[in-house]
């Protein structure tokens, strides 16, 4: 039971470039594919260009495609695959400067802002705000108005246009990074600031930028086209927004003129989305996993069949989970179990423990119980039974929400961890409490309401009303959890379970808490199932314990017994790691497997 | 105390600046004094809020230190520059809380312990044999070094924290609640780590913790933090079992033991001498007093255990 | 409330003002020849001197730039240079135009995407990848393209409506719907693809809350889940995401309303920036911001206004 092998999970994670990644993913690898053609096709213009972008042939304007002018000819006689070609070159271009500018503002001013914050973090948002908040394409007409028609200007105002784009996604990146530890750490070192931002930063950053830079060489290239088709560009020079515009007044005459700019102008920029959705997929890990179709020939279990009864001689347990396990699929297909093969049960007015380490399955088996397991997990065998009728029947696959919704807040209530984050802030927490009661009781708003009140009273709240008016953020994280607490007893459940209710709370604050629950526990007399990693909660509060390691319970029994003389070597292994009646500065654990201090 | 202390701290006040327009900066340190012995652990304990970590973090140039002064080797360190940081992350370093979030989770273990020593200027070379020392040190095996922190487990990686502190031979090791994110048998084997380093090397701990228990164990010394103030401070064995202020008391009996039958006498120890506390308090006027004995959550929250 | 309203209406003010003050300097220090392209060739030096007083160009920028803000203030935008009709009337006449346009299509936009959206957040499967797929497309497609095709399949192939809008003012509301319903569509399909993809990682993010799971374990329906609070904490994320929609539409309504041919503030744009008609871009680019900055600053409100912290304070 020491440190097994040290060594990591090898095997766990696969590691693989971020490019292997986007190339495998086909969508990624047709991204790839279709933008170096694209440029290497505007690269190449003057070698791949059968004419001049501007030669013109006046005597042969509108020609259909086909012969000397493979895509046909415009309205002025010109040959539409060369201008296209030509057009590739300055729509790109322009898109790249674009890019470039809003980058090289973006960028630094984000970084700096998100790292050292202050007067520059302030005046920067307030510039980006304000550019934001200007309709982009009105200021490039008014530097058209003002400055003539210059592609290159254009890009470039539009750049600065795109830059708070940059600039607030660097400054969020950077604000999330700046705080981590590591960046600390590196400051304890000694590491300059520009070192911290080289080394630890701008990996971060770089992922999202890339990204961004994707969607906005996209835009750009919008943008381009559509002052081009304006007729605001530079006449003399083919861009695809021109094709476009000379395609549209001859609509009439010939509607194909308007296919080739649009196709060109479709597919880079979808291109580039695809490339930017084929990184973010690829640094994502693949973590993705695909739903498991079912085979054709298994049966989706129906609901409508009638349940079976639960086994003679044991209706009279308030809950009994039989040979549960609880698993998620992975990308192999396999499925990674969670929870397996646990049973144990629980009476009425019993307080059990579900006691364990992370990793345990102690959670999984709690939220199996209330049916509130993600949506990707599956129960891949076992039964749960409450009050003498199944809520999984052997052979579910997954908990029915059918049955459980009958039960939840009804008869089986839930306290959990973290007090701040299990209320909604957008909601008094006088309307969090009487909402279930109305709905679960039926009761009028009014009585639920005085319940709600006394409830806050019972729980040790010493102004109910004040705090029945409070909204989440305005009270103590202690109180919060009084307030879950009230909610998890207001409709009179059975059972309640706990999920460590008492672990993001201060040591005194979970003292107050540990002595609210056995006094509620106490006056209504209900089951209550607490999920810790603490055996002094245990002591505090249980009367059976149920040790798991792994998804596997590995000893139950009387609480006494448990923690006085424990027989599974693993729950030995737990006790002796307490350290609350060892001799300070001694070893807790042995070298030699399987001994205990 | 005997001894010559490595690291002292007078008075120390750290202010953060208030938000907005004009706001009053908020004080999250009323002058702390503190030290260290070469050799020896201080252990500092004390709830959310109470100014435990903010200590810390002072020692490392990480706080924004407004009053008092620190020193490390009879040097003052309070407002250190960059460089002589630098200079200083050779005698002092940290292992913090989250081992998650404490390794860039985007270079490699070796790259990370190659950090400190980069920036001391150890050549490659020397580097990559330290790093093997390193390793062994703290029981990693040696092909950890071309692996990412998240193909280790929460143990392991704190591991590699500590091995990243210990890369340059501090003299002390700020260590901010660094087995608290650990489970038990987890917590157990990085403690046994912690103290064996200190037997083999002779360093110095400033250990910071909410947990009693954990404290004790590691500390030759203990300071009990509360509301940004230090409420009593001496030898680990008095402060952590036969406290004297009311707080460490309150503090001592609110951490419950893994045994129902002296659980039940702690909780009515503590049940008593919340009741005590609070006749004190009554009888001393409900006015300046009553903000240091009150419950950290709220006044009244010991009501329940009176009906019980 | 109060204060977080005043600092609001405070910063937008501010805005305006820098922003007139960027659009003028940019306008006033290209607009050198001006006087020479209204008077053409022929002009003589001191026809051009003349005309430039009666513009005020030769006065120094400062002086200029107080001028037009103080009578801008009282609603006085100056006369375009070219047809000499009051710069606040053209708006006033093309302004209905552009708002209906621009307004009819953010509340499609509203509507449809939160509604796609939500599906393909609570019902994930094919309903997701749809919307991802859309979502590709509808960034792929810039609006004008799509306007382009509509007016190329629906006006000149399936001769379904007028190429060319037939709307005035005046007009009748059947006219206004049979010109408006393309360029609506055609401004809407962008927003919608790509909003509804935002409102689903959105409602997605709120629907993993930890709150969610304790409403359910209450026993609270999964609709009211949904609708009462989901809903209701992705509205300021959703609001955002709408409010970037419509400044974009505002610049997407410029080409739009060009290729349909109505006569909106866009095409005024349009022609007076082909035309150098400075007073005019000027007081077109104002309004839009104004447009803008009062869009904002409602959404600020609003979300000020679902933010306990904001509104109880």
């Amino acid at each position: 039971m020491t440190e097994p092998t040290p060594a990591g999970q090898s095997g766990v994670v696969v590691r693989s470039s971020v490019f292997g990644r986007i190339v495998r993913n086909p969508l990624g690898l047709t991204a790839i594919v279709a933008l170096v053609l694209i440029g290497a096709a505007a690269a190449f213009a003057q070698v791949l260009a059968p004419f001049d972008q501007n030669f013109s042939d006046i005597t042969n304007t509108l020609a259909a495609p086909g012969g000397e002018y493979i895509l046909g000819t415009d309205s002025g006689g010109r040959d539409v695959l060369s201008r296209l070609l030509y057009g590739g070159q300055l729509t790109l271009a322009s898109a790249l400067l674009c890019a470039s500018v809003a980058i090289l503002i973006g960028l630094p001013t984000g970084l700096i802002a998100g790292y050292y914050g202050g007067w520059f973090d302030s005046t920067a948002s307030w510039f980006a705000n304000m550019i934001l908040s200007l309709p982009g394409i009105m200021v490039l007409l008014s530097v058209r108005a003002a400055l003539g028609p210059s592609v290159w200007l254009a890009m470039i105002v539009f750049g600065i246009l795109l830059s708070p784009g940059y600039f607030r996604l660097t400054r969020t990146v950077v604000q999330s990074v700046r705080n981590e530890l590591y960046v600390d750490a590196a400051r304890v070192s000694g590491l300059s600031d520009l070192r911290i931002i080289a080394r630890h930063i701008m990996s971060v950053v770089r992922a999202p930028i890339i990204i961004q830079t994707s969607i906005v060489a996209g835009v750009a290239i919008a943008i381009q086209s559509g002052l081009d088709f304006l007729g605001l560009g530079d006449p003399a020079q083919a861009t695809w927004g021109i094709m476009l515009s000379d395609g549209f007044r001859n609509v009439y005459l010939n509607p194909l003129l308007l296919v080739w700019p649009t196709l060109a102008i479709m597919t880079t920029i979808a291109s580039l989305v695809l490339l930017g959705n084929a990184i973010r997929d690829a640094l994502e890990d693949g973590q993705k996993i695909k739903a498991k179709r079912r085979p054709a020939g298994e049966k989706k279990p129906s609901r409508s069949a009638a349940l079976p009864t639960v086994e003679a001689g044991t209706e009279q347990h308030l809950l009994k989970v039989s040979n549960l396990a609880v698993g998620y699929p992975q990308a192999d297909g396999s499925i990674k179990k969670v929870v397996d093969d646990v049973s144990f049960h629980i009476d009425r007015g019993e307080v059990l423990s579900i006691v364990g380490e992370s990793g345990s399955g102690k959670s999984q088996t709690a939220f199996s119980i209330l049916g509130l397991l993600p949506d990707t997990a599956r129960i891949v065998g076992g039964s749960i039974q409450f009050d003498g009728a199944y809520t999984v029947a052997p052979g579910d696959e997954t908990v029915s929400s059918e049955r459980l919704s009958a039960l939840r807040g009804r008869r089986i209530s839930y306290i959990p961890q973290e007090p701040m984050s299990n209320l909604d802030p957008a909601f008094t927490i006088g309307s969090q409490l009487v909402r279930p009661m109305t709905v679960v009781l039926g009761i009028s708003k009014a009585e639920a309401k005085a319940r709600a009140l006394e409830l806050l009273a019972k729980v040790g709240i010493p102004n109910p009303q004040r705090t029945f008016d409070a909204y989440p953020h305005e009270v103590s994280g202690g109180m919060a959890q009084r307030v879950l607490i009230a909610g998890a007893i207001s409709c009179e459940p059975d059972l309640v379970i706990a999920d460590e209710p008492t672990t993001a709370l201060d040591v005194t604050v979970q003292a107050e808490v540990l002595d609210l629950l056995r006094t509620m526990q106490r006056q209504l007399g209900v089951g209550v199932i607490i999920v810790t990693h603490n055996f002094g909660v245990v002591a505090d509060l249980a009367d059976r314990v149920v040790v798991m390691q792994s998804g596997r319970v590995v000893e139950e029994g009387d609480v006494l017994e448990i923690l006085r003389h424990p027989k599974h070597p693993y729950t030995q292994t737990l006790l002796a790691s307490m350290l609350e009646d060892k001799t300070p500065m001694t070893k807790l654990t042995v070298d030699a497997a399987g001994g205990i201090a | 105390m005997t001894g010559t202390p490595i690291l002292t701290a007078t008075d120390v006040v750290v202010e953060y600046p208030g938000k907005g327009f004009r706001a009053k900066p908020f004080r999250a340190l009323h002058g702390v004094s503190i030290a260290i012995e070469q050799g020896k652990t201080l252990g500092l304990v004390g709830e959310s809020g109470s100014g435990k970590t903010t200590l810390g973090r002072a020692m490392l140039g990480l706080a924004p230190v407004t009053g008092g002064a620190i020193t490390f080797d009879g040097q003052d360190i309070t407002h250190a520059s960059r460089r002589q940081r630098r200079a200083l992350s050779r005698d002092i370093q940290v292992v913090f809380q989250d081992p998650y979030t404490s390794l860039n989770p985007a270079l490699e273990v070796g790259e990370i312990l190659a950090e400190p020593l980069a920036v001391q200027g150890v050549a490659a070379k020397d580097a990559k044999g330290r790093i093997r020392e390193l390793l062994d040190r703290v029981g990693l095996p040696q092909d950890a070094v071309h692996r990412l922190p998240r193909e280790f487990s929460g143990g392991q990686r704190q591991r590699v924290a500590i091995a990243r502190a210990l890369a340059l031979s501090p003299r002390l090791i700020v260590c901010d609640e660094p087995v608290s994110a650990l489970d038990l048998t987890t917590q157990a084997r990085v403690l046994d780590l912690f103290l064996e380093i200190q037997q083999d090397t002779g360093v110095s701990y400033l250990f910071v913790s909410h947990d009693l228990d954990v404290v004790r164990h590691i500390s030759h010394d203990v300071a009990v933090m509360y509301q940004g103030e230090i409420v009593e401070q001496g030898p680990a064995e008095h402060v952590t079992r036969t406290p004297d202020h009311p707080y460490t008391q309150r503090l001592l009996l609110a951490s419950p033991v893994p045994d129902p039958v002296r659980q039940e006498e702690r909780r009515a120890n503590r049940l008593r001498l919340l009741a005590e506390q609070r006749e004190q308090d009554a009888q001393a006027g409900a006015g300046t007093g009553a903000s240091i004995s009150a419950p950290a959550d709220d006044a009244e929250g010991v009501s329940v255990g009176d009906r019980a | 409330m109060v204060s977080f309203t005043l600092r609001r209406l405070g910063a937008g003010v501010v805005l305006l003002i820098a922003i007139s003050i960027l659009t003028y300097s940019i306008l006033f220090f290209s607009s050198a020849n001006i006087a020479r392209n209204l008077l053409g060739d022929q002009a003589t030096e001191e026809q051009i001197v003349l005309k430039e007083q009666q513009l005020g160009l030769d006065q120094p920028f400062l002086s200029r730039f107080a001028d037009w803000f103080m009578s801008a203030l009282s609603g006085d935008f100056g006369r375009s240079w070219f047809t000499s009709e009051p710069v606040a009337v053209a708006i006033a006449n093309r302004l209905p135009i552009t708002l209906t346009l621009v307004a009819v299509a953010i509340l499609l936009t509203a509507i449809i995407s939160t509604l796609i959206g939500m599906l393909a957040a609570v019902k994930r499967g094919w309903m997701d990848r749809a919307v991802q797929i859309g979502a590709v497309i509808g960034y792929a497609a810039p609006g004008f393209v799509i306007a382009v095709l509509f007016v190329t399949i629906f006006a000149v192939q399936l001769r379904l409506v007028p190429p060319v809008s037939t709307i005035s003012p005046g007009a009748t509301a059947a006219a206004w719907f049979t010109s408006l319903l393309l360029p609506v569509i055609a401004l809407a399909i962008n927003a919608v693809a790509s909003s509804a993809q935002q409102l689903r990682s959105a409602i997605i993010k709120q629907l993993e809350r930890d709150y969610v799971r304790t409403l359910r374990s209450r026993g609270i329906a999964e609709r009211e889940i949904l609708f009462r609070h989901v809903l209701r904490s992705a509205a300021p994320a959703g609001l955002t995401i709408l409010s970037l929609q419509f400044i974009g539409m505002l610049g997407g309504a410029v080409i739009v309303e060009q290729i349909f041919a109505l006569p909106g503030i866009g095409s005024l744009a349009v022609t007076a920036t082909a035309s150098g008609d400075i007073p005019v871009v000027m007081g077109v680019v104002l309004f839009t911001v104004i447009i803008v900055i009062v869009v904002n600053l409602l959404v600020d409100l609003v979300n000020g206004w679902l933010n306990p912290k904001v509104r109880v304070s």
